[in-house]
């Protein structure tokens, strides 16, 4: 039986959402490589961290290259920066030729507008919002402030 | 020319005052207040506060009528940015960008961002263009300054190696008027071939002096 070949996946950024990820995808059997430029944030890392982690600045091409994109089947941009996360992104996609690429834009007016460059981007703020309001309408069936909001 | 500069520092105001004082209208976008306030104050710009890789701040800034926009901020990722928004949707006709990382040069170029410049490049760059100059030991202006003479020793990878003089072709307005081989001086001919280790004697004017010694020092 031929052995099934791992999935290699890159992540930028090991904060809360980065690190949050690699612990997921790590521990559902994917090859992880997580990149920070600060070495503190690996703490994050979970126990069930299998992978691997690089210690760098992703706008820089070199440290990519460290990354081994080449190889990798996706790469996920989740930094504090949106800057960082776009223009990664796009070096990823373009000249690593990587096949699935999404980068994290926070500031919903520079998600819209990449999106319709055709970058694929989650915006954690407008995702969020949506749950907020949904919870609001959940709650104005309920709440005795009914009739107000 | 309606010149729109995003970023900060010394660069930014050298610059605006030199696009000033060539009659250009100048904008400034600056996220540093404080930075942009002084700025303000020393030149006649309008200075425009904010983050200048946010669309609605370059809008506010001017950027549909602007002829040149040039991303000067010390972040490869903001002028990178910057750039990608002024062009996608501002239509700016002519587009420069800073970088730092002189391997994003090429990264800009791949990404369509033609105008990248890295300034660690062109001093990386232009301390190599010295270093070859080490190997010349004397350097006289004579006559006034209206010539130079300088004597050049001829390394063995130097392209000029083995070629009859008067089939090189040297810059007009110069002359290779001796040569030193084992220390014995020559007046050379057109017949007479370079060896390596030569100590040349060049007579040149200033303005192609560069141009003589970039040729004989020239190599493979």
């Amino acid at each position: 039986m031929p052995i099934k070949k791992q999935r290699l996946g890159v992540i930028a950024g090991c904060g809360r959402l980065g690190s949050y990820l690699a612990n997921k995808l790590s521990a559902l059997g994917y090859s992880i490589m997580i990149v920070d430029i600060d070495e503190k944030a690996f703490r994050n890392l979970s126990v069930e961290f299998s992978g691997f982690h690089i210690i760098g600045d992703v706008t820089e091409f070199k440290v990519l290259e460290r990354t081994k994109l080449g190889e990798a089947d996706f790469f996920i941009a989740t930094t504090g920066e949106d800057n960082v996360n776009i223009m990664s992104a796009q070096v990823a996609k373009r000249m690593f030729t990587v096949r699935q690429v999404i980068a994290r834009v926070s500031d919903p007016k520079r998600d819209e507008a990449y999106s319709e460059l055709g970058l694929l981007t989650v915006c954690p703020t407008a995702i969020s919002a949506d749950v907020f309001l949904e919870k609001l309408a959940l709650e104005k069936n309920r709440s005795p402030l009914k009739g107000w909001l | 020319m309606r010149v729109l500069i995003v970023g900060g520092g010394k660069l930014v105001y050298f610059l605006s005052r030199a696009l000033i004082s060539k009659k250009h209208k100048v904008t400034v976008i600056d996220r540093n207040w404080e930075g942009g306030s002084r700025l303000a104050k020393q030149l006649k710009i309008n200075i425009v506060y904010g983050d200048g890789s946010d669309p609605e701040v370059l809008e506010d800034a001017g950027a549909f009528y602007s002829d040149v926009l040039l991303a000067l901020t010390s972040f490869d990722q903001d002028n990178f940015t910057i750039c990608q928004m002024a062009d996608a949707y501002f239509q700016v006709p002519r587009i420069l960008a800073l970088v730092n990382d002189p391997d994003n040069e090429k990264v800009f170029k791949n990404l369509g961002i033609a105008d990248a410049i890295s300034t660690t490049h062109i001093l990386t760059g232009l301390i190599e263009q010295k270093a070859i100059f080490e190997d010349i030991v004397h350097l006289t202006p004579v006559g006034d300054g209206k010539f130079n003479l300088t004597e050049v020793v001829l390394k063995k990878s130097a392209k000029m190696v083995n070629i009859p003089l008067e089939d090189l072709k040297l810059p007009a307005d110069c002359l290779i008027a001796g040569l030193i081989r084992r220390n014995k001086p020559i007046i050379p001919r057109g017949k007479t071939r370079l060896r390596p280790g030569d100590r040349i004697i060049l007579v040149s004017l200033p303005t192609n002096h560069d141009e003589a010694l970039k040729m004989l020092t020239m190599e493979y």
